[in-house]
């Protein structure tokens, strides 16, 4: 395996930091330390995924791809804390809170609030009997988010996603799968969430659908500065709006460095593979 | 019978404008209006059924207005009028002692249904609470719960009433617990299935990635889920628990006399039946309609509650 590159094209081992096209925010949203998930104890016990460090800043998008069990999936849900019977060591910072050792009452009112997730089914991650209107106003109260700004939060989300009010009346059976990934994107922009996650966002949606959740996403990040980080399997998908990209595989980092030069020159071998992987007109 | 030779199909006729003739066939078009014609009937009986329980509910209610002779229905026997056919003065005739069986077919309502009601909710109360905190908390929980339930699923749930009834007290309380003992563990075990398969649905990771806390995630995001099918279950229950109800009343174990109650009015009228028919066909058929129309209105209640009938229509 060639060696990793660093953020400034250092060849080095495994640190990622985030260089972009697009003006660079100072501000860190989520930095990521040392991150080791394992499961089982003592011998017994197997690497999920190792992630040696991570700096999303405000309005960045950071991209993990890699094949599944690659342990992507499993770094976003350990940023979000939701890793039940799982062992977590390191360090990931949401600004002043490090979510592997807050207790879950913090986390509570971290997810949501700081750092929501996109799942990539996005009709089975809303409630089969709420009305999607109980779903956002539920989601708001459980944030403190009461009385008018309730209205005015979702009214303005749902101008950001653009997708009509009346939808708020409707069950989740009754919209498209892009609406419904809209809508929980839209759900996270209501609660100003400093940090989305998105896990394969696009791969339940057909092409034309997949294009518009991009382009959406990629707004969204640059007007509300929103970091992104966003899981993929598809090089393709993340070559559209990814200013950095980390290339996972058996739990570890291979690769990591700006979109531009892993697109354009990729170190690792197995980057190679994914590249090649990527279907290409008249193939 | 093929010979396995292929064999050339009959020429269809075309008729004068040309067209070919679709012969009619079960899977043809033809089945289709048939289809559509079997189910506007089932549609049809899940409103009938509503209707009539409505009906039986409206009669329990109002017994001591819409009874003919309302004292039959509690204390008042007429020996001079016993074992009278069915007629003009009492539609569905007297009984042994008596007493106008329309008005205690009207009376025994109330009792049945009392007594469906209790054991239902009993059982609901016990069971699905059990059943989703097992469901979603998993592990040891789910394993001491289901372990307790399985123990009172292991006797079989008649023979457990019927214990139950012969150790208490023979009475409408006692059978009302007789039965809830033996029923409750069936709405633990399903709503427990449920809340298993619900906890690890998106929805649910999603409302714990939004910040959603542990409780309110069970109450509601898991409880409304898994909900769903305990209802539909306890309209269908009902039936069963007056047929239960009406066992122990047989038994001798249920309500007692004077009070009204259709199983032991049947039992009471058992060693009648070939002469004086009625003293048993009209409780019987209270029971029956009764249940009955409950299972129509569990099926109509799990065609209802489906989230996705509009797609399926």
């Amino acid at each position: 395996m060639r060696p990793h590159r660093d953020s400034d094209g250092d060849e080095d081992s495994g640190t990622a930091g985030i260089v972009s096209g697009r003006p660079r925010p100072d501000r860190s949203a989520l930095t990521v330390t040392d991150l080791q998930v394992r499961v089982g104890d003592g011998d017994d016990a197997r690497l999920l995924a190792s992630l040696p460090h991570l700096d999303v800043r405000a309005g960045a998008c950071v991209a993990i791809v890699g094949e599944s069990g690659s342990g992507k999936s499993t770094t976003l849900h350990a940023m979000l804390g939701l890793t039940d019977g799982l062992r977590v060591s390191g360090r990931i910072m949401l600004g002043d809170t490090d979510v592997v050792s807050a207790p879950e009452k913090t986390l509570n009112t971290l997810r949501g609030a700081r750092i929501a997730l996109i799942s990539q089914s996005p009709q089975s991650s809303l409630n089969p009997t709420m009305r999607l209107g109980t779903l956002i106003r539920r989601v708001l109260a459980r944030h403190g988010i009461r009385g008018t700004e309730v209205r005015q939060r979702t009214d303005d989300a749902l101008r950001d996603v653009m997708l009509d009010p009346d939808l708020l009346r409707r069950y989740p059976h009754q919209i498209s799968g892009g609406q419904a990934q809209r809508f929980a994107i839209a759900m996270a922009v209501a609660l100003r969430a400093d940090v989305v996650l998105a896990d394969e966002p696009t791969s339940a949606l057909d092409v034309t659908v997949q294009a518009a959740v991009l382009q959406l996403l990629d707004r969204l990040r640059a007007e509300h500065g929103i970091a992104l980080v966003l899981v993929s399997h598809d090089l393709a998908v993340v070559s559209r709006i990814a200013d950095h990209i980390v290339v996972m595989r058996h739990g570890h980092v291979v690769e990591s460095g700006p979109a531009t030069d892993v697109l354009a020159a990729p170190s690792a071998d197995y980057t190679g593979e994914l590249l090649a992987a990527v279907p290409t007109l008249g193939e | 019978m093929t010979d396995g030779s292929p064999t050339q199909a009959p020429p269809l006729p075309v008729t004068a404008t040309g067209n070919v003739p679709v012969p009619h066939s079960a899977s043809g078009p033809a089945s289709a209006p048939r289809r559509g014609r079997v189910r506007r009937l089932l549609g049809w009986s899940r409103h009938v059924g509503a209707v009539v329980l409505i009906l039986i509910v409206l009669g329990a209610v109002l017994a001591p207005w819409l009874a003919p002779y309302p004292a039959d229905g509690t204390h008042a026997t007429h020996p001079l009028d016993t074992l009278a056919g069915p007629g003009a003065q009492h539609w569905f005739g007297t009984d042994a002692v008596g007493r106008d069986l329309l008005t205690r077919v009207l009376y025994g309502a109330r009792t049945s249904l009392t007594v469906a009601a209790a054991v239902l909710t009993l059982s609901a109360l016990v069971g699905v609470p059990l059943g989703v905190v097992a469901g979603y908390a998993g592990g040891v929980v789910r394993d001491v719960i289901m372990r307790i339930t399985d123990i009172f699923l292991a006797f079989p749930a008649l023979l457990l009433s019927v214990a139950l009834a012969a150790v208490l007290q023979a009475g409408t309380g006692s059978a009302i617990i007789a039965i809830s003992v033996g029923w409750w563990p069936w709405y633990a075990r399903m709503t427990c299935v449920a809340a298993t398969t619900i906890r690890t649905r998106g929805f649910v990771d999603s409302a714990r990635c939004l910040g959603v806390t542990r409780t309110r995630i069970v109450l509601r995001h898991v409880l409304p889920n898994a909900v769903t099918p305990v209802l539909v279950q306890l309209s269908l229950d009902a039936g069963g628990v007056i047929l239960t109800s009406a066992a122990l009343s047989y038994l001798g174990l249920g309500p007692q006399e004077p009070t009204a109650e259709w199983g032991l009015m049947v039992q009471q009228g058992q060693d009648l039946f070939i002469t004086d028919w009625w003293v048993v066909a009209f409780p019987g058929l209270a029971i029956l309609l009764t249940a009955f129309c409950f299972n129509v209105l569990g099926e109509g209640l799990r065609s209802a509650l489906d989230p996705h009938r509009e797609l399926t229509r």
